[in-house]
């Protein structure tokens, strides 16, 4: 065996390896560009889901977004209060995360509550369903049921019982993807405190609504006349609640005959 | 010799174009050709690369290897040189070209290990090219190479909007597309010499 050629392709080959080493260890530490920190601490306070909600890329480019100044830490908010806080106390700046929300899902129409107008057995989305005839609801504003919101949500806060979703306010990011996915913008973003909500959106009145599903808005306005703090008013022929003027005191809620105004309900467990 | 330069260059982009006629470099031809802006990217990185790649693998064969009598370790030297280079190059864009690390960053680690990159090499060396040629067989080789796969992200942009039966979606009708279109590249061969 040829030891000698063994021993100068090692050696040749292992000094010119040891040379570039070299070259790469000295350009590391001259070519050595100062990663700003914060990033990776910013980033461990948001919340991780790449929900996209704040408009950036993913959680990355939304840390990077809120060193640079360019984001508010409250643009996240999956992060919550405490996550805007700890951001907050990282970067030396003073932001308040804004009033918390939460998904509200603004119809009642379940099974039995709101008529059905045909038995849908096509594609289980909401979108596919609600474009056929106006949907297998006879109210053209409720719930489709299907579940697109439920397959939107990355936090397992949203579900379908009895073809209304129901989204459990203790998962509840208010990432918005649900308010996105519904086709009849059912969902929505509401403030977390705002608990008195009327849950209808049928443009119809009296008769017609009530046809469509028994606990339809029928614009009667008693809640308006009960309100004792301007807060409720039927407008586009269902009542809606003000959250900065409502005090939550109840009252038309237990008025109401329709029984669509209510404290919302939580996911069923 | 000014003929000789056009001639050479269109020989290496449209005769002898590395994916259509040598098959070097598939791998980020159906990789990255999604779209055509990262394939673009892609294509400029590999530009870049390839050009600084032939004159640093032609210094170190015929000043390192042959000297030694070394010269059955090139494949093992060039890929030692490129890895290197690749890393160099990334680490001083990223100091000092900060624009051009943003638009090629990404793409730089992924050609290290380059078939294309590391046969330009080795075609250099076997076809015997001087350091002049050399180098510019690297940067009209890669040319070849953005040309492809842009037009390759073209078609397969096209590609996305259009009925496919479902047997050839994806990957299938890509390798179909490319095939086709190497055929049409080989209309090329025999214009040079």
């Amino acid at each position: 065996m040829n030891w000698t050629a063994i021993l100068y392709a090692v050696l040749a080959l292992g000094a010119v390896a040891v040379v570039f080493g070299l070259i790469l260890a000295f350009a590391d530490k001259k070519f050595y560009v100062e990663t700003d920190e914060r990033v990776a601490k910013v980033r461990e306070c948001l919340g991780g889901a790449n929900c996209g909600a704040c408009g950036y890329a993913g959680c990355d480019a939304f840390a990077q977004a809120v060193v640079e100044g360019k984001a508010k830490p409250s643009g996240c908010a999956p992060a919550g209060a405490k996550g805007v806080e700890k951001i907050s106390a990282i970067l030396g700046i003073a932001d308040t995360a804004e009033a918390p929300k939460v998904a509200k899902v603004l119809c009642n129409g379940e099974i039995g509550i709101s008529k059905e107008k045909f038995n849908y057995v096509g594609v289980k989305s909401c979108r596919a369903a609600a474009s056929i005839a106006g949907g297998p609801k006879l109210c053209p504003y409720a719930c489709v049921g299907l579940g697109d919101c439920e397959a939107a949500c990355k936090f397992g806060a949203v579900s379908i019982v009895n073809a209304l979703a129901r989204v459990d306010e203790s998962k509840c990011v208010a990432c918005g993807a649900c308010e996105k996915a519904c086709p009849r913008s059912v969902i929505k973003l509401m403030p977390l405190e705002s608990t008195v909500v009327v849950r209808c959106q049928n443009k119809e009145t009296g008769r017609i609504a009530r046809e469509m599903c028994m606990k339809a808005c029928i614009g009667c306005k008693l809640c308006e006349r009960q309100c004792e703090y301007d807060a409720i008013h039927v407008t586009n022929g269902f009542a809606v609640i003000d959250p900065d003027k409502c005090t939550r005191c109840g009252k038309c809620a237990a008025k109401c005959p329709a029984g669509c105004i209510s404290m919302p309900v939580q996911a069923a467990e | 010799m000014t003929m000789n330069f056009w001639l050479f260059m269109i020989d290496c982009i449209l005769c002898h174009n590395f994916i259509f006629s040598r098959f070097l470099g598939n791998c980020p031809f159906l990789g990255v050709s999604s779209k055509v802006e990262t394939a673009t990217g892609m294509g400029l990185a590999v530009v870049f690369v390839m050009t600084l790649a032939s004159f640093f693998t032609y210094l170190g064969y015929y000043y390192i290897l042959v000297p030694l009598k070394l010269t059955y370790l090139d494949t093992i030297m060039f890929i030692l040189v490129i890895a290197s280079l690749v890393q160099f190059v990334e680490m001083f864009m990223k100091k000092s070209l900060k624009s051009l690390y943003n638009s090629l960053g990404i793409y730089l680690p992924l050609i290290t290990t380059n078939c294309a990159v590391l046969g330009v090499a080795t075609l250099n060396i076997t076809s015997g090219y001087g350091l002049l040629q050399s180098v510019l067989n690297g940067a009209f080789g890669a040319v070849g190479f953005l040309l492809a796969i842009v037009l390759m992200a073209g078609v397969r942009e096209r590609l996305e909007s259009s009925n496919i039966p479902k047997c050839f979606k994806g990957f299938p009708i890509c390798l179909i597309t490319a095939g086709l279109m190497s055929m049409a590249f080989m209309g090329f061969s025999g214009l040079v010499g």
